[in-house]
């Protein structure tokens, strides 16, 4: 038996019935539920890893771990000089020269630094699929793993952190949490529902696909630079 | 469905054996990801109860698994995503054709999805006259070589080696032959990146279907499942019914133990939670999500003894620690999943027996139970599936034969001693000066291949009743 997209109950329950009685069941079980809600709510935890007091150290040192480079910087103000001296650091090959452009895209957070002023041309939209170079902030960090996370929304355009070759991300010191559990909990404080999407990016995009050597840049950007704002 | 090879084990393992290219491309691999695990877990200060953690979520979800997916549906549902239920593979692919033409999709891209493979989807869609991209670079390079089976669950194409790639982009691509794997790894980007650009629909798989929130889970190291579900306007996550955990606390602990047990990384670097279509005022993401939950023999799996097998988290240790997987490569095992829980898993979705040979080809050694993440006991239940193979008359005569002949003779200790000296007398005799069998009579199987060893030369039970009896003369 095959359903449609229209009509797929007879599938579904079907389905059901068939875990039902795998697992010796008569039917649905409200206490069982019940169970299952309790279960939900007491936001159990596994075992965790003992982390150190200063986070922003750890997050530091784990970003780079996962080949993301770093700046510290003082203050927002800061931000454009800080993406020009990454840039002009850059030491790439002539091959890839053009991803060294002193153009790109940036969320609208950051729309009223003097981007001009640095020498830098940055646009403020949403990428489309052909800009060198991606400028956002993120929801927070995580220590752990030297993770960023960003949410989506009308103000956080997703792909500017996945299409330019290079992608740079401010992080404020106080958003930096633990593991992913505390960033859990800030999503429940601070958001009404889960957002559409909640992506955790650690380092740039990378595939060990061909004899397991790693190379950086497999479809996501080809470097992941973090500037932290203390 | 994707055809099934499975009841061809041995030949498989023995044409693979003999492959002298596939050997040397296997040499280079061997133990790179078995040093890489073992080097990430002492960052976790308590691997052993992470692990028993990882158990239990697992199994919680499985012991109540009508419930988890009801509570994942009803999230899933509220947050306007569209749940859809397939009991075997000819549903997902109609499932998939409906809403490709529903939404008028005519290109399509993916990331991995190993329940994509159960139902060979690629085909369905190519066979409705629709466009089909795989987008992880290991399914991308399989795909272009005439969809050539995945060898492994998390590094589908690692069977190959960089020469083989080479030759495959330039014949395909019509481009100059590239030499190094970073230029090669370039050149899929650019083919790949313009189809991310115009595809009207992304399929993904799912690692976890989250029943608090209703979201799939997706993790990749490349992005692909990123980009694959953030530019079409419709997303659809395909995974199984036991893809279920109960909250995002259990996710946490399961991506301490996923990416390090799979790859030795301590976190995929994209791990992606999405939750139904995009909001107001979003750029990008899909404007429509469906969930696609799959059954295709795993609620039979849940009724089974193998039941456990259901925790698995597809991370690859068992097969990256197996010396059969090591030995003979994934595609001896001749459907999608290989290595121990391939060998559990594929007799129970394609009929036992179809897979009569894959129960046997373990030699118990238990690595796999002792680095799978989620303590899937894989020896014991592949045992279990040797008994049923037993039972249900599955094995050949000749084995039934000797295996009933050896538990008549193991009832009399005192015949057994004697018949296992003469045994041993025997094979000593057939040995070489090396002390290497070549050629053993009903034993061809065993010798074709390989030398066997010759026993020491003295039972254990001599060396038993030797040893208590100098024990009893030295004890006061």
């Amino acid at each position: 038996m095959t359903t449609s997209i229209d009509d797929n109950r007879p599938s579904r329950d079907a389905l059901l019935a068939r875990v039902r009685r795998a697992l010796g069941k008569d039917g649905a079980d409200p206490r069982a539920r019940a169970d299952a809600d309790a279960y939900v709510a007491a936001r159990a935890q596994g075992p965790r890893p003992a982390m150190p007091v200063d986070l922003v150290a750890k997050f530091l040192t784990r970003a780079t771990d996962m080949a993301s480079t770093v700046t510290r910087i003082a203050s927002a103000q800061a931000i454009p000089a800080a993406v020009l001296a990454y840039l002009d650091a850059l030491e790439l090959p002539a091959a890839l020269a053009a991803q060294n452009a002193h153009h790109g895209v940036c969320w609208p957070e950051f729309a009223a630094l003097d981007w001009s002023g640095a020498g830098l041309h940055i646009e403020v939209r949403p990428t489309v699929g052909d800009d060198r170079l991606g400028i956002t902030g993120c929801f927070c960090a995580i220590a752990e793993t030297g993770t960023l996370v960003f949410l989506s929304g009308a103000d956080t355009p997703t792909a500017t952190t996945l299409l330019p070759d290079t992608h740079i991300a401010v992080v404020r010191a106080g958003r930096v949490v633990s593991g992913m559990e505390e960033a859990f909990a800030l999503i429940r404080v601070e958001c009404a529902t889960m957002p559409r999407a909640v992506n955790m990016i650690s380092g740039p995009s990378r595939t060990g696909d061909i004899e397991q050597t790693i190379v950086l840049g497999a479809h996501g950007p080809y470097r992941v630079h973090i500037l932290l704002v203390d | 469905m994707m055809q099934v090879a499975s009841m061809h084990f041995k030949e498989r393992a023995h044409v693979k054996l003999n492959d002298e290219v596939l050997q040397g491309n296997l040499r280079k691999i061997k133990g790179k990801f078995v040093a890489k695990r073992k080097a990430s877990l002492v960052e976790l200060d308590d691997f052993e109860g992470t692990r028993d953690a990882g158990r239990a979520i697992r199994q919680r979800a499985l012991d109540n698994l009508d419930v988890w997916l009801e509570m994942f549906e009803q999230n899933a549902t509220e947050r306007g995503a569209t749940v859809l239920f397939a009991q075997n593979p000819a549903e997902i692919n109609k499932l998939v054709l409906d809403i490709a033409t529903h939404h008028g999709a005519r290109k399509i891209i993916k990331s991995k999805s190993m329940v994509s493979e159960e139902s060979a989807l690629d085909h369905a869609i190519e066979g409705a006259g629709l466009k089909v991209v795989e987008t992880d670079l290991g399914e991308y390079i399989l795909q272009i070589n005439d969809y050539e089976p995945p060898s492994h669950i998390i590094g589908p194409a690692l069977h190959k080696s960089k020469e083989e790639v080479a030759d495959l982009f330039h014949r395909v691509h019509g481009t100059p032959r590239k030499d190094g794997i970073d230029e090669l790894c370039v050149e899929a980007r650019g083919v790949l990146r313009d189809h991310y650009l115009n595809a009207d629909m992304g399929i993904t798989g799912g690692n976890f279907f989250v029943a608090e929130t209703g979201s799939v889970v997706l993790v990749t190291n490349e992005g692909n499942a990123t980009l694959a579900t953030t530019l079409p306007k419709v997303h659809v996550a395909i995974s199984g019914i036991e893809k279920i955990v109960p909250t995002l606390e259990d996710v946490a602990t399961l991506m301490r133990l996923l990416p390090r047990s799979a790859t030795g990384q301590s976190i995929s670097n994209y791990v992606d939670i999405l939750t139904g279509p995009k909001g107001r005022g979003e750029y990008h993401g899909a404007e429509h999500m469906y969930f696609i939950v799959v059954d295709s023999g795993r609620s039979d799996v849940l009724g089974s003894e193998v039941r456990e097998a259901l925790r698995c988290i597809r991370c690859g240790a068992c097969m990256n620690h197996c010396p059969v997987y090591q030995n003979v490569g994934g595609h001896a095992y001749g459907w999608v999943y290989p290595g121990p829980i391939g060998s559990v898993l594929t007799p129970m979705y394609v009929g036992l027996e179809n897979a009569l040979d894959l129960p046997q080809a373990s030699t118990l050694c238990g690595q796999c139970a002792v680095v799978c993440p989620v303590r899937i006991p894989l020896p014991d239940l592949l045992r279990k599936l040797r008994e049923r193979e037993f039972v249900e008359d599955l094995r050949p005569w000749s084995e039934r034969t000797a295996l009933r002949l050896w538990a008549r003779v193991a009832r009399y200790p005192g015949l057994y001693a004697w018949s296992t000296r003469l045994a041993v007398r025997f094979l000593r005799s057939r040995a070489g000066s090396n002390g290497m069998i070549e050629k053993l009579p009903l034993g061809s199987g065993w010798t074709s291949g390989r030398a066997m060893p010759a026993p020491a030369g003295r039972t254990f039970r001599d060396l038993y009743a030797e040893r208590k009896a100098a024990a009893g003369k030295s004890s006061p």
